[in-house]
């Protein structure tokens, strides 16, 4: 078997694998010198980048990609002596999956790049970048796995280094706060997706998501396990009104983090569209159901927004703008599911709706990590979050400007950036489901724009203050790391009809497409 | 795959390359009028300092305007909007539970019993 042939067959397992070996080995590494350190992770966070594109490349040219841990055939799911039941721990990477493992990869690498500056001036750099990788590997979990129970596994795992990386600056015992608010929440939602695998197990002896969604009958009981679950990752996600978690983790968190923590909350987001779509599909009431994921979107968006506007904290700020972002993610797939069962509605927009969507979750990723890397570069640069504080940036940080220019842009949907692509897919859409709902979308997106026109003025504009008089521009890594995001905002943004049909589309058929997921599971059986 | 593919929304298209060309028109008659200005402007003289009919120049610091100051009129606008949704983030974890819970009940309620 050449290097190749062991990439592609197991690259669903090297993609947990790796992150979780880099984090292990990543004190030692640091004991020799902090030099070996950075090569050790960078290096493996390019490996885990590597792989994570070589499996998306394999899956949208060959289909879905099984991988059964433990069988004699990485793709031998069920078991002949096991009663038709797949009980081994399955990862099945379909198209969606493939999107995320995508968005984790390229974010992960800029971050990390962009911490190697960032936290230099800091201690205990070794259990930063143990927890990055634990983050990581959670993340590539949760959007690979086949198995419910492993997807709650993962879901700790991620919960677990997220608020250890929360609380790694302290500050004055603020970071600390903020972490265990956003543990204890998280917490009390991973006891509620317990709750329900313990109600799918005890009603059709399964794990498997495939085997769960093939015998989901809709009873009282998977009703109540849906709302648990619904619940639950639309809190990990952030969404209103249950986001309250998400301005202080992601003010006090280390901007670099704070980048990545953007797509740990898409990964509950993931996980929610995969309960949605692909337990339940048209089993349930998609009416209902649709509704309620539409309506946590718009109010998402519209208290994210305003109360985004007020905030001078400008990590706190941002915050309350992803907020926003993610009821946009909400309202697009929200609009697609409400269509579900009609397959009309569903061709004439709601597929582009999810599309929409969908597509917004990756240009979401994209450029509000450019945004919170910029901010982390005046912190690091000024020491100050407080925008009061700011003033006659732009005639010392130059490219950090030009990076928050763009950033500013696409997550106010200006042409040419790539939020304007997504957010353009969505209105139009979501206008022919209902106009109210595209009309509070568009306004949302000028309050946006108005929000950081007012951030940017504080920052960059006006003269050069006596007191910022020495400051330089951010070191090169962390101009690097912002230039990658920076550079796929605008070419995904100028290039978007190609995104759509290569990995936007899949992703979206890969969704409202149960019987495949079942099927690339359990084949006929 | 063609790239400069427009975005199909279902309902109109999108085309960013045809977008780009107009811009960059745009841009280039811009510049070809300011091209036509006055060139008189010399670096390091009297006509960078600004111009305030003769008065002194405040400290530098004094004459930005800081963040507090922007959209104070959209805020008193919606100020009985704020002063129902700012007091409702608390900061205070066992009230976030209490709204998580709560959520999830009213949830429950509307899938379970009511559809």
């Amino acid at each position: 078997m050449t290097i190749t042939d062991f990439l592609f067959t197991n690259a669903p397992a090297l993609l947990v694998a790796i992150p979780l070996f880099a984090a292990f080995i990543c004190p030692i590494a640091g004991k020799i010198s902090s030099k070996v350190r950075n090569l050790w992770v960078m290096g493996m966070m390019l490996v885990t980048a590597a792989v994570a594109f070589i499996l998306a490349y394999r899956v949208f040219v060959t289909g879905p990609v099984l991988y059964v841990f433990g069988a004699a055939a990485a793709n031998f799911a069920i078991p002949l002596d096991s009663g038709g039941i797949p009980i081994r721990i399955i990862f099945t990477v379909d198209a969606m999956s493939a999107f995320m493992d995508i968005i984790c990869a390229i974010v992960g690498v800029s971050v990390l790049l962009y911490s190697l500056s960032s936290e230099s001036r800091n201690s205990g750099l070794e259990g930063y970048y143990t927890l990055f990788f634990l983050m990581i590997a959670g993340v590539f979990g949760m959007v690979s796995t086949g198995d419910i129970f492993n997807f709650f596994v993962f879901l700790e795992i991620l919960s677990l280094a997220s608020a250890g990386m929360i609380a790694y600056r302290i500050d004055g015992g603020l970071a600390v706060e903020a972490a265990l608010k956003y543990f204890i929440l998280s917490t009390l939602g991973a006891i509620f997706v317990l709750f329900a695998i313990g109600i799918y197990y005890g009603q059709y002896d399964a794990l498997n998501i495939a085997m769960i969604a093939q015998r989901m009958q809709f009873t009282m009981l998977d009703k109540i396990a849906l709302v648990l679950l619904v619940a639950a990752l639309a809190m990990k996600c952030g969404a209103v009104p249950l986001h309250f978690w998400t301005p202080d983790a992601y003010s006090l968190a280390p901007s670099s983090v704070t980048a990545f923590l953007v797509v740990a909350s898409q990964a509950s987001l993931y996980g929610l569209f995969r309960v949605i779509f692909t337990m339940y599909n048209v089993t349930m009431n998609c009416v209902t159901v649709g509704w309620i994921i539409i309506i946590f979107g718009v109010l998402s968006m519209v208290v994210g927004v305003t109360m985004a506007i007020p905030q001078k904290d400008v990590k706190r700020l941002m915050a309350y703008h992803a907020i926003s972002q993610t009821g946009y993610m909400l309202l697009g797939v929200g609009v697609g599911l409400a269509v579900l069962g009609n397959t009309e509605l569903t061709s004439a927009f709601g597929f582009m709706a999810m599309e929409g969507g969908i597509f917004h979750i990756f240009n979401h990723a994209m450029y509000k990590g450019l945004l919170f890397l910029t901010a982390g570069a005046i912190f690091y640069r000024i020491g100050t979050r407080d925008l009061n504080k700011m003033g006659g940036l732009g005639h010392t940080m130059k490219y950090t400007m030009i990076f928050f220019m763009i950033g500013a842009l696409a997550i106010a949907g200006i042409p040419p950036f790539n939020g304007f692509a997504s957010k353009l897919m969505i209105y139009e859409s979501v206008y022919l489901f209902n106009p109210l709902l595209a009309i509070i979308a568009m306004v949302v997106s000028i309050l946006t724009l108005a929000s950081f026109v007012k951030v940017f003025h504080s920052i960059f504009m006006g003269p050069k203050l006596p007191e910022y008089a020495d400051v330089k521009e951010a070191p090169l890594p962390m101009l690097i790391g912002m230039g990658i995001l920076a550079a796929i905002v605008i070419l995904f943004g100028l290039f978007p009809q190609p995104v759509v049909d290569i990995i936007v589309a899949p992703a979206a058929h890969a969704l409202i497409d149960q019987g495949g997921y079942i099927a690339s599971v359990l084949g006929g059986a | 795959m063609d790239l400069t593919a427009p975005v199909l929304t279902g309902y109109g298209i999108w085309s960013p390359v045809a977008w780009l060309v107009a811009f960059v028109a745009v841009v280039v008659i811009v510049y070809l009028f300011w091209k036509t200005g006055e060139s008189s402007y010399k670096k390091g003289t009297e006509l960078e300092r600004p111009y305030l009919s003769g008065n002194v120049e405040p400290e530098k610091g004094d004459v930005h305007i800081r963040a507090s100051h922007l959209y104070w009129g959209f805020l008193q606008a919606l100020k009985g909007y704020y002063d129902v949704l700012v007091p409702v983030h608390t900061g205070v974890l066992t009230d976030y539970m209490i709204w998580f819970v709560a959520v999830t009940a009213g949830v429950l309620i509307i899938v379970g019993v009511l559809s």
